[in-house]
């Protein structure tokens, strides 16, 4: 019973970190219809920018909080420099561009940083204690907190300020946010600006617990498209019950069925991935398109 | 006095012109509409005027040029517009809607205006918290103009408010449309096919066809005009 419950307390830690990357999909998909490929890698040198910056002398917690910013700046700047220009091209086009930066963004950190792993610190204490009946370790404690703080921020930016319901409206329907005077392009480039910060969250509380390295992500990126898909690819509140649930799926699966273990769970996102789009292709939460006239 | 004035405007669709040399006056205060077949070129007209499309010519805005303005500088103006089809939030709520049309304007404005247009359209004031995508097609084009009001437009520009309506819910749409202007002296530019209903609230109007201006006269005057009532009336 103590372990099960554990697993599931693991698992939300993870599932938190698959969230936040899924989320930065989905904000990137429902504000510009486009599944940014390169997140993952924008994310896995956002880590690499904190290693740097501490390298130079920052602490940990302003290093990161540096690179979180930076990253927004970056995923802005993506937006203005590719996404923008490319918005009449074909869905190919963008796809393959996309792809294109994930390989060089990925050789990028390799020429830079070499392929060597390098640890990066945690954000938390070591250690656990006792919550009821199971111990929970300071670090799952603090990402379940860390990512919750984040996703209460944002409910706070869209839900109840102005310019949060000018990002909605934009994203809903373009053409009538121009119509109330809100600047689309300024809205889709602070969408953007919000993905890779958060993926730039998710690249750091994952680099600990793998290393620093160019394909450190990979093994996130994955879970966080299980996650998406399973929510709904346009879906927050799906991005975010799917990170939780791939989280807790993924722990159970490689502790309790003996043949798939910690090496194969990658599976468990595969499956997750092709059983939604046979079964819900739209996901839990997302909606498939109904137009009305 | 006119508010807008439109001097050889011309505009259309990458390599397709479909207006040719409009030239149009809308009188400050007034209700003016736009008939014309399907194709004539009435909602490409509307969106020369918001901007949204690229358009050539003069288009004068209280008697400041706005032709090089973009669609945003042009809302900020004071020119509102209900597009065809409505292009309501459907993901919003009907609040979050009406909220939205006030980004311009301050809070304060914007609470005060809610409740005075909410009392035009008190149907909506039941369905606050709904989803705009599941509102009756009556209920999405009331929405659609009192978002444009939030606006507080000196010009609301209005594309076939009637359509797909029942004519019971269009006349009343119309009357309310007449309340407005007389309330606030609030000048509008309506495009419509069911012309009726729309030559019984407006003051002058013209006819449209291929992309230019054939007729132009007072509201009485079409309405009693023998072609208009053939092919705009359905009176044989
Ligand atoms: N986005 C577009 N791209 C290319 N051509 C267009 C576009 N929209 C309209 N057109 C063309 O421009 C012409 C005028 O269209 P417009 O929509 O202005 O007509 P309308 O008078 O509003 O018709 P309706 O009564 O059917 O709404 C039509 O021939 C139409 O095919
Ligand atoms: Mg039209």
């Amino acid at each position: 019973m103590t372990l099960f419950a554990s697993q599931i307390v693991d698992g939300l830690a993870d599932g938190a970190i698959y969230a936040s990357l899924a989320l930065a999909l989905v904000f990137s998909y429902r504000s510009t219809g486009i599944v940014n490929f390169a997140q993952g890698e924008m994310a896995m040198l956002s880590a690499y920018l904190v290693w740097q910056l501490m390298a130079w002398g920052l602490p940990l917690i302003p290093a990161a909080l540096v690179s979180i910013a930076v990253s927004f700046v970056a995923g802005a700047l993506l937006y203005a420099s590719i996404v923008r220009p490319l918005s009449h091209a074909s869905l190919l086009t963008v796809v393959s561009v996309l792809i294109g930066l994930y390989l060089a963004l990925n050789s990028l950190a390799g020429f830079i940083w070499t392929y060597t792993i390098k640890p990066l610190p945690s954000l938390f204490p070591k250690g656990h204690f006792r919550l009821g009946w199971f111990n929970i370790s300071a670090e799952t404690a603090g990402i379940i907190i860390v990512v919750a703080v984040v996703l209460l921020l944002l409910y706070l930016l869209f839900e109840t300020t102005k310019i949060g319901l000018a990002m909605r409206g934009a994203a809903s329907t373009p053409d009538s946010a121009v119509l109330v005077g809100v600047s689309v392009p300024l809205m889709l480039l602070i969408g953007w600006g919000i993905a890779a910060a958060l993926g730039a969250l998710s690249g750091i509380l994952v680099a600990p617990r793998v290393f620093l390295n160019p394909t450190m992500m990979f093994g996130v990126i994955i879970y966080a498209f299980a996650a998406a898909t399973l929510g709904g690819f346009d879906s927050i509140v799906g991005a975010v019950v799917g990170g939780l649930l791939v989280g807790v799926v993924e722990n159970l699966v490689g502790t309790y069925i003996p043949w798939i273990g910690p090496d194969l769970k990658i599976i468990v996102a595969l499956v997750l991935i092709f059983g939604t789009l046979l079964i819900k292709p739209d996901g839990l939460f997302g909606r498939s398109k109904v137009v009305r006239l | 006095m006119s508010l807008l004035g439109l001097r050889r405007m011309r505009a259309g669709y990458d390599a397709r012109s479909v207006l040719h040399d409009i030239d149009l006056d809308v009188e400050a205060g007034q209700i003016q509409v736009v008939l014309g077949a399907n194709g004539a070129g009435k909602t490409t007209l509307l969106r020369a005027i918001s901007g949204t499309i690229a358009r050539q010519g003069e288009i004068l805005f209280d008697g400041r040029r706005i032709d090089q303005l973009s669609a945003r500088k042009i809302v900020a103006a004071g020119i509102g517009h209900v597009p065809q089809g409505r292009g309501t939030f459907a993901d919003l709520t009907v609040d979050e809607n009406i909220r939205l049309g006030a980004y311009l304007r301050t809070a304060t404005e914007a609470r005060q205006d809610r409740e005075r247009w909410l009392s035009f359209f008190p149907r909506l004031r039941e369905r606050l918290p709904q989803q705009a995508g599941s509102l009756s097609g009556g209920e999405q084009q009331m929405l659609a103009i009192t978002r444009a009001l939030m606006l507080r437009p000196r010009l609301l520009l209005l594309d076939e408010p009637s359509l797909g309506l029942a004519p019971i819910i269009t006349q009343g749409l119309f009357r309310t449309l007449a309340a407005i202007r007389e309330e606030t002296g609030m000048t509008m530019l309506i495009v419509e096919q069911s012309a009726n209903l729309a030559l019984e609230v407006a003051d002058s109007g013209v006819v449209l066809e291929s992309g230019q201006i054939v007729l132009r006269d007072s509201a009485r005057n079409l309405a009693g005009n023998d072609e208009v009532r053939r092919i705009y009336l359905g009176y044989e």
